[in-house]
């Protein structure tokens, strides 16, 4: 997909204020998880800003849309800010995130929510799901594409692989993982608590097809994406190699942001970073 | 006195009454369930000549999902293919399923209301030879705790076949459960099923034996032996534990003062527990508990190991004695 410098321009901004999106949120929450959402902004501004998700916000339930599985489910807060900017929901709903009532709960609840397929939590669940929905559409020959956001410190459950082998076997080429491959879990870096590589081997010996890219080049990650949808009878996975806690400088790559909220100093030190990478005035955020 | 209205098995206390494992009810159940609608599924884990969805996989071979030994992987997939429209129903032991994928039921089935339907093969001390491992005796504890799942488990083949096409139908997750062994039909094809709905397949006002599951059967003989004894036993079938059919069992309890539950399953968070919650609440009689009492089976022939682990006939009737001993 050819990106205009001035379309590159919106989809960097986007992402910008996603992120702003996700610190106000969790500021609001008092709790919740920092690193993952921050990371994977550019990936889900890719996804919901580009044009290459065939989904429809005033019409989240349409039965021919592709399908986006969240399976890292604790980085929703950036899930349900994308959402709520390419309109599924009001923007003023995202401050109710964590609280008592909301549709916003801490961990995805699916049904409750325009544009939230499945409910997650516990790591690695949504790989199944998004693989029985590329299967059933394959046997119903569906075009819809089934996309799935999978963290990589959940490569450690096993469940994950007995998924990744059935892909595999059935060849499902309509089925995209986008995994966050940011080295970090709440213990500290993924190679020290159970060292993950090498990945791209591993799901190549699965049947799959693997690409590896730079998960904060948003042309990349559309571009790849792309490439996915050209793929013949493998599943894909897109390794997106991001940074924890992108765009704010004292979160990032530090494994103690992975499960943390900013407090209000901290948050307003993150919001004034954040826009000031905008080119806004850097008093605003104060 | 039988009641005549559910148009039981005429020979139901025949010494040669026919015998039929649960299981093969599932099989032709949901091939049955497969004809009618287009959506429905079948998923098995590497035994589905064991758990008789085979008897789906030749019939819509298209339609049969071997996942292979991998039982989470199973119920998440289950749970994908449900999202897009499928009616998939998910089968291996009870002891893998809901026992090992027990956390893929809660999130991916359960809490997202997904239409998967989950059956426990080879549940009970009855499993015989293989032993403790393969004995499913936990299975309705850990489902019936979770929110938006119904719970069955059926008396005989027949009714298996007749849950089975009910849980197709109806709309969310819905658990059943089977025995492996050849277990007596109590039931007709003419006897009524719905889910929620317990029978009450005996009359009496003495005691009120609730029983779920083949051994119902034991429940029924107890009480044709106790009736020559001037000891009236009501017999129910309380196929559905959830949502348990609350006015059936407080009547029961009303009319019979005194309750002795019957379950191939562990009495703690079992069926029989089910049934203490309803009558503490509402109308407390004093109840006796048939069932594994907190330890691991072993290895034998089924009617052996109900037997020796107090689950036979005799020591239902010995329940009843001590529980109208119990009344005041």
């Amino acid at each position: 997909m050819l990106i205009t410098d001035k379309k590159l321009k919106e989809l960097n901004e986007m992402a910008a204020q996603l992120r702003c999106d996700v610190i106000e949120m969790l500021l609001e929450a008092k709790s919740g998880h920092s690193a993952g959402p921050l990371g994977m902004a550019d990936v889900f501004t890719a996804l919901y800003f580009s044009g290459i998700l065939n989904v429809d916000p005033k019409n989240p339930n349409w039965e021919d849309r592709d399908r986006v599985i969240l399976s890292n489910g604790h980085i929703c807060p950036i899930h349900y800010a994308a959402l709520a900017r390419a309109g599924f929901f009001p923007v003023e709903e995202l401050k109710t995130l964590r609280k008592f009532g909301s549709r916003l709960q801490g961990h995805p609840h699916a049904g409750i929510l325009p544009g939230i397929d499945n409910s997650s939590g516990p790591l690695s669940q949504g790989s199944s799901i998004a693989v029985g929905l590329a299967y059933a559409a394959k046997m119903d020959h569906k075009k819809w594409q089934v996309y799935c956001i999978a963290g990589d410190g959940e490569q450690q459950e096993g469940q994950t692989w007995e998924a990744a082998m059935f892909a595999g076997k059935h060849k499902l080429d309509n089925l995209t993982f986008l995994m966050d491959r940011n080295n970090i879990q709440i213990d500290g870096f993924t190679e020290d608590v159970m060292p993950l590589e090498p990945l791209k081997e591993k799901y190549e010996a699965f049947g799959w097809h693997v690409l590896e890219i730079d998960g904060h080049n948003i042309p990349a990650i559309i571009d790849a994406i792309e490439h996915a949808k050209s793929i013949y009878e493998e599943p894909v996975m897109i390794i997106c190699h991001t940074i924890p806690g992108k765009g704010v400088n004292f979160m990032e790559w530090k494994p103690e942001w992975h499960g943390k909220a900013p407090n209000q100093e901290e948050a307003l030190k993150a919001l004034k970073e954040l826009r000031t990478l905008q080119g806004r005035i850097s008093s605003e955020a104060e | 006195m039988i009641n005549k209205n559910l148009k039981l098995n005429p020979k139901i206390f025949d010494p040669d009454v026919e015998q039929k494992p649960t299981r093969d009810g599932y099989g032709e159940g949901l091939v049955l369930a497969g004809q009618k609608d287009s959506r429905v599924v079948a998923l098995c884990a590497d035994i589905s000549d064991s758990t008789r969805s085979a008897m789906f996989q030749k019939a819509f071979p298209d339609r049969f999902v071997e996942t292979g030994i991998a039982e989470q992987n199973m119920m998440g997939l289950a749970a994908g293919m449900a999202m897009a429209g499928k009616i998939p129903f998910v089968s291996t032991y009870a002891v893998f399923c809901p026992g090992r994928n027990w956390d893929q039921l809660r999130v991916s089935v359960c809490y997202s209301n997904a239409n998967v339907k989950i059956t426990g093969a080879h549940a009970g001390v009855s499993v015989g030879p293989d032993g403790a491992t393969h004995q499913g005796l936990e299975d309705i504890a850990i489902t019936r705790c979770i929110p938006n799942l119904v719970v069955i488990a059926p008396c005989d083949a027949i009714e298996t076949k007749k849950a089975t096409l009910a849980a197709a139908e109806y709309v969310g997750p819905v658990y059943l459960r089977f025995a492996r062994e050849k277990t007596p039909i109590m039931t007709t094809e003419d006897t009524p099923f719905e889910i929620g709905k317990a029978l009450v397949f005996r009359e009496g006002k003495d005691v009120a034996i609730i029983g779920c599951g083949p051994l119902l059967h034991n429940a029924l003989l107890a009480a044709e032996e106790l009736a020559k004894e001037g000891i009236e036993a009501m017999v129910i079938n309380n196929h559905t534990i959830k949502p348990m059919d609350k006015k059936t069992i407080i009547e029961a309890a009303k009319k019979c003062g005194a309750i002795v539950t019957v379950e191939d399953h562990q009495v703690m968070s079992g069926m029989g527990s089910a049934i203490a919650e309803v009558l503490a609440e509402n109308y407390p009689v004093p109840i006796e508990f048939i069932g594994m009492k907190d330890k691991f089976g072993e290895s034998g022939d089924p009617n052996e190991l109900i037997e020796a682990f107090g689950m036979g006939k005799n020591a239902i009737k010995e329940a009843v004695k001590k529980v109208i001993q119990r009344k005041k």
